[in-house]
């Protein structure tokens, strides 16, 4: 399985900037994002320095509106910071236009959603073949159903398969494009526990095979412990950063 | 207001684009209405108030001659209400400010005014002055033409005899609404016009004292029409009776009540056709919103609100559509209506022609629309009463699929991914796919239709003007001459060729069927004046017999082969037998050929011609038409060219703002079609597009995603318009298939590539309204909520 090596299209790098120091993929710095609703301002992020490293599985861990799943927007290029710079390998995604991070997202992230959104017209591997076929140099389509374990499901319809191997789907789409990274949010939030488990497995076996960086958003304290880092957020700050001697594998988890 | 109502109005700003959608469709709806059936009415009213306000004759004769005295004979035909006996001519004028000479159908009126059937209005100047011999009163239309006023001249030759006549008053006639010499299909009033003389005035130079060659006569109530033209048949045979007619055969009322009946027909047809897609439209738009508002239908049930009151707020979505509509359709048609009215002014000629809007037929057009409205949102209220309130709370069941027609085939490896997408889609609500594809197909139809008359007429005119009739000119006389007069007129300054023609009326007879008509003789070989068929053959004339016109061939039950009678009406009225010899298939009138000779053998007379045709140097036709003007043997002269150019002329005017409309209501139909198709898989699928984006695909091809499906369904309706088209044009064809003309079945393909450009451009101005909106779609909340 490929490094994550020096990502095509570098191009749009703002001049004068420095690529992010050491070997860190992410180098975020002073990012915050204020909503305005209404006659409100809504901190969500509050200065957020943060690098993440290649290979590396985090797990970002915060309750609801603690700003984590802004910070996931971000990092994925749904979103713009209000202040601040994140910068991917060369990618400055503060300053980015849209057409800009529509790219981005194409070549470099897969996202998992909580309820998996796979497009009901297609079947499971019709899912995975759409994302490929945009993809400038995608793993295989049956390849990458193989690897979460459906081989068996590969011509059912969403509305034929149960929620986990519907996220398992879902999945298998987000790392068809060989990602850099993988956002997760809220990966197992609408599965019971063993499905969960086995959809945690197969995160891991991903993170684990393809070096892609995962980044998991969960509100469940039981999954940091499967993590390389876990990175704690509350009120838009991060209020700690910790790094697992020993991870646990997904099916020794309990909770 | 009522929290519900609240609601009703936030909800419908929220849906303000497909309101609007919905209601112009609804809109074109009630404007259609209301013109048709406002002119229909209008028409309608104008006629029957001017035929019994000015005494509108019943039965109508033409004869050689008779004496005064034979009136009381008629007038005592059981049945007869009162007669109206006259001297009717027809005469070249010199008109000013035009070259060519104008034929004048000179009517005698009495001196001094004086109740009388087919009562003039005088629209301007006065009736005539008793004891002047030269004045004359015109034909609205024919002085407007000619830009004619009181007191202007013209010259006219009187029985050989050039003279000046002065305009004392304009007026109109209920006897030519629709003023039309009878040879032409459209009128032509710079060159042919109606005028009325006093009898005194009239009579002595064509050798009417104590005599007339005209009668109209009034019938009794309830008095047999039949019964006293047979009568009258018998009365006037020795006197050249042309044979008597009723109403029916009158020209200008057959034109004026097939009009009427025409837009009866379109009156409801068109309206039909808005109305069922409004219907549709709201059908669908309705059953988006009830779905995605299951939770507070739910809730609102859960709270104690009752199914009639929950209805009644959906229904007046619709009704709000059908409120829009009419504020907007409502004065949009009595304009149209207006506009529509004023054109009619130009065809027909009414003493007023008021557009009548009356609050009634608004108030029925609202209650149709209003009816249509309810028919389409009730498959969504039914939804909404079924709805048990503990399920409506949840979420819908996801969607099924499976795979496609084409796929089961085994074509899925010529689809990509997102056409697979595209046909599922369309696949999995097959019922809606087919309306929205009917819908758009009967915009493109409508479009064909509207093209449709400019080529029927440029077909027309191509058979009529360019293919059969070339020659620049045709000379009348005024009576049947020997050759020698062909002679003398090829000697006029110009004439280049000349051709000979005989017409001679007769009653055609068939076993019981019998037709009034004209034979007209022509040379054998000719060059000038051709036979022609619908597919554009040059038809030869056999030496012996009779070639009818389909239309006649039909009207008598004959075919080639049939032996039928001409009772011959002019001269001393032989009665022969001929044999039909073949049939035309043309596209004017019911008429009947023969060759010339056979013709003269038939009515046993020596060479005998009634006119020539004339092929004409263009440097010299002005000296020509000069001296035309002043021959007292020609009493008529067409002009091919200035009839070709008034004919174009009066087309382009009359077609241009129906056309015109059609564009504007197909291209409502399309556009609101695709936008709420559009619209309503944006929203359905909004979920799914934004997780596409979310992926990294961009907003074009997320966009070709959702555009595909009415692409897909635009593109298939095309040829299917095509088709409609075609049948609609085929049965239009049929409809106003009378016996004065018929339009030919020929549909260019310019037409056809003006309806599917323009179907093409309303699809894709709604396909960018809506890719407009696919900038809003909200990425973020995509991750989190659940549809």
């Amino acid at each position: 399985m490929p490094e994550p090596s020096q990502p095509p299209g570098g191009e749009w790098i703002a001049p004068g900037r420095k690529r992010p120091a050491g070997d860190a993929v992410f180098h975020v710095r002073g990012v915050t994002k204020v909503y305005r609703m209404g006659d409100m301002e809504v901190h969500a992020l509050r200065g957020i320095d943060l690098d993440l490293f290649p290979g590396e599985f985090v797990v970002l861990l915060g309750p609801s509106g603690s700003g984590k799943s802004t910070l996931l927007n971000i990092l994925g290029g749904l979103d713009v910071p209000t202040s601040g710079e994140v910068i991917y390998l060369d990618h400055d995604l503060t300053s980015a236009s849209e057409r800009e991070l529509t790219r981005y997202r194409r070549e470099h992230v897969g996202f998992v959603f909580q309820f998996y959104n796979l497009i009901p017209s297609l079947t499971a591997l019709e899912n995975t073949t759409l994302v490929t076929e945009i993809a400038e140099n995608p793993l295989s389509a049956d390849e990458c159903l193989r690897l979460v374990g459906l081989e068996q499901r590969l011509h059912h319809f969403p509305a034929q398969l149960s929620g986990g191997e519907q996220q398992r789907v879902a999945i298998a789409r987000a790392v068809a494009k060989r990602p850099e990274v993988l956002l997760c949010d809220e990966p197992t939030g609408a599965l019971d526990y063993p499905t969960g488990k086995l959809v945690l497995e197969v995160l891991e076996r991903v993170n684990r095979q393809l070096k892609t960086i995962t980044v998991v958003i969960t509100h469940n304290v039981a999954i940091a412990a499967m993590a390389d880092r876990v990175i704690r957020i509350s009120s838009g700050a991060i209020i700690d950063i910790h790094k697992n001697e020993t991870k646990v594998a997904p099916s020794e988890l309990t909770w | 207001m009522t929290a519900l109502n609240k609601k009703l109005a936030r909800d419908l700003w929220h849906m303000r684009g497909q309101l609007i959608t919905v209601a112009l469709v609804v809109a074109c709806g009630i404007a259609t209405y209301v013109t048709m059936r406002g002119a229909y009415e209008s028409v309608l009213y104008a006629q029957q108030d001017y035929y019994s306000r000015y005494r509108f004759a019943d039965v109508f004769d033409h004869l050689t001659r008779a004496p005064d005295s034979l009136a009381a004979s008629i007038a005592s035909i059981p049945g007869v209400s009162s007669v109206q006996t006259r001297v009717v001519v027809e005469v070249t004028l010199d008109v000013p400010g035009l070259d060519e000479p104008a034929l004048g159908r000179i009517i005698s009126i009495p001196e001094r005014a004086a109740p009388m059937l087919n009562s003039l209005c005088i629209r301007s100047g006065g009736y005539l002055d008793p004891g002047r011999r030269d004045g004359v009163i015109v034909s609205e239309s024919f002085a407007k033409a000619n830009k004619l006023n009181v007191g202007d001249t013209i010259g006219a030759v009187i029985n050989g005899r050039w003279e000046r006549l002065q305009i004392a008053g304009v007026a109109i006639s209920p006897e030519y609404v629709y003023e039309i010499r009878g040879t032409e299909v459209f009128p032509d009033n710079r060159r042919f016009g109606v005028m009325w003389m006093s009898r005194e005035a009239l009579g002595p130079p064509f050798n009417m004292e104590g005599a007339f060659n005209d009668l109209t006569l009034s019938l009794a109530p309830g008095a047999s029409e039949a019964d006293v033209i047979t009568r009258l048949d018998t009365l006037l045979d020795p006197y050249g009776g042309l044979g008597a007619y009723g109403r029916y055969d009158q020209l200008s009322n057959r034109f004026l009540s097939d009009e009427i009946v025409q837009d009866r027909i379109t009156g409801i047809f068109i309206p039909t056709i808005f109305l069922g897609v409004a219907a549709f439209l709201i059908h669908v738009v309705l059953s988006r919103l009830v779905n995605t508002q299951r939770a507070p239908i739910g809730l609102l049930k859960a709270f104690g609100y009752s199914n009639l009151s929950i209805g009644l707020h959906y229904l007046k979505y619709a009704l709000t559509a059908v409120l829009m509509g009419t504020i907007v359709g409502a004065p949009f048609g009595i304009w149209l209506g207006r506009g529509l009215a004023k054109l009619y002014e130009d065809f027909f000629r009414f003493p007023e022609l008021r557009f009548i809007s009356s609050p009634g037929m608004i108030g029925s057009a609202i209650l149709i629309s209003a009816v249509a409205a309810c028919l389409g949102a009730l498959g969504a209220l039914r939804s909404v009463v079924a709805l048990p309130p503990a399920e409506a709370m949840r979420p819908e069941a996801p969607a099924r699929f499976r795979p496609g027609f084409a796929e089961r085939l085994g074509l899925q490896r010529f689809l990509s991914i997102s056409a697979r997408m595209i046909l599922r889609n369309l696949e999995r609500r097959p019922g809606k796919a087919l309306i929205s594809t009917l819908a758009l197909a009967l915009a493109g139809a409508i479009l064909v239709v509207g093209f449709y008359f400019y080529d029927g007429i440029d077909y027309m005119i191509r058979v009529e003007f360019q293919t059969a009739s070339r020659e620049d000119v045709a000379v009348t006389f005024n009576e049947p001459h020997g050759s020698s007069a062909q002679y003398a007129v090829a000697q006029l300054p110009g004439v280049m060729r000349t051709e000979a023609f005989r017409v001679v009326p007769v009653r055609l007879r068939f076993e019981h069927r019998f037709r009034r008509v004209a034979i007209m003789g022509l040379e054998p070989d000719r060059q000038l004046r051709r036979l022609i068929d619908l597919r554009l053959n040059a038809v030869d004339l056999p030496p012996e017999g009779v070639v009818l016109s389909s239309s006649l061939a039909k009207i008598l039950g004959a075919a080639p082969g049939d032996r039928i009678t001409a009772e011959v009406l002019e001269g001393r009225r032989p009665v022969r037998q001929v044999v039909v010899a073949g049939v035309v298939d043309d596209l004017i009138g019911a008429s009947a050929y023969m060759d010339i000779h056979a013709l003269n053998r038939l009515m046993e007379e020596g060479p005998t011609t009634s006119g020539a045709f004339l092929s004409v140097d263009p440097l010299v036709a002005e000296r020509l038409y000069l001296f035309l003007k002043r021959t007292p043997a020609v009493s008529g002269v067409s002009v091919r060219e200035a009839m070709l150019t008034s004919f174009r002329d009066t087309i382009a005017r009359s077609l241009g703002i129906s056309v015109g409309s059609l564009v504007g209501f197909a291209c409502v139909i399309a556009f609101g079609m695709v936008y709420n198709g559009a619209r309503i898989t944006l929203s359905e699928r909004s979920h799914e597009l934004a997780s596409l984006r979310v992926l990294g695909f961009t907003k074009a091809e997320v966009g070709w995603m959702l555009l595909g499906e009415q692409g897909l369904l635009a593109g298939v309706s095309i040829p299917l318009g095509f088709l409609f088209g075609y049948g609609i044009c085929a049965l239009l064809v049929r409809a106003m298939e009378s016996e004065l003309y018929r339009m030919p079945l020929v549909i260019s393909g310019r037409t056809y590539a003006f309806s599917a450009i323009i179907v093409i451009l309303a699809s894709a101005f709604s396909g960018v309204l809506i890719f407009q909106r696919l900038r809003h779609l909200d990425l973020i909340s995509v991750l989190k909520a659940r549809e």
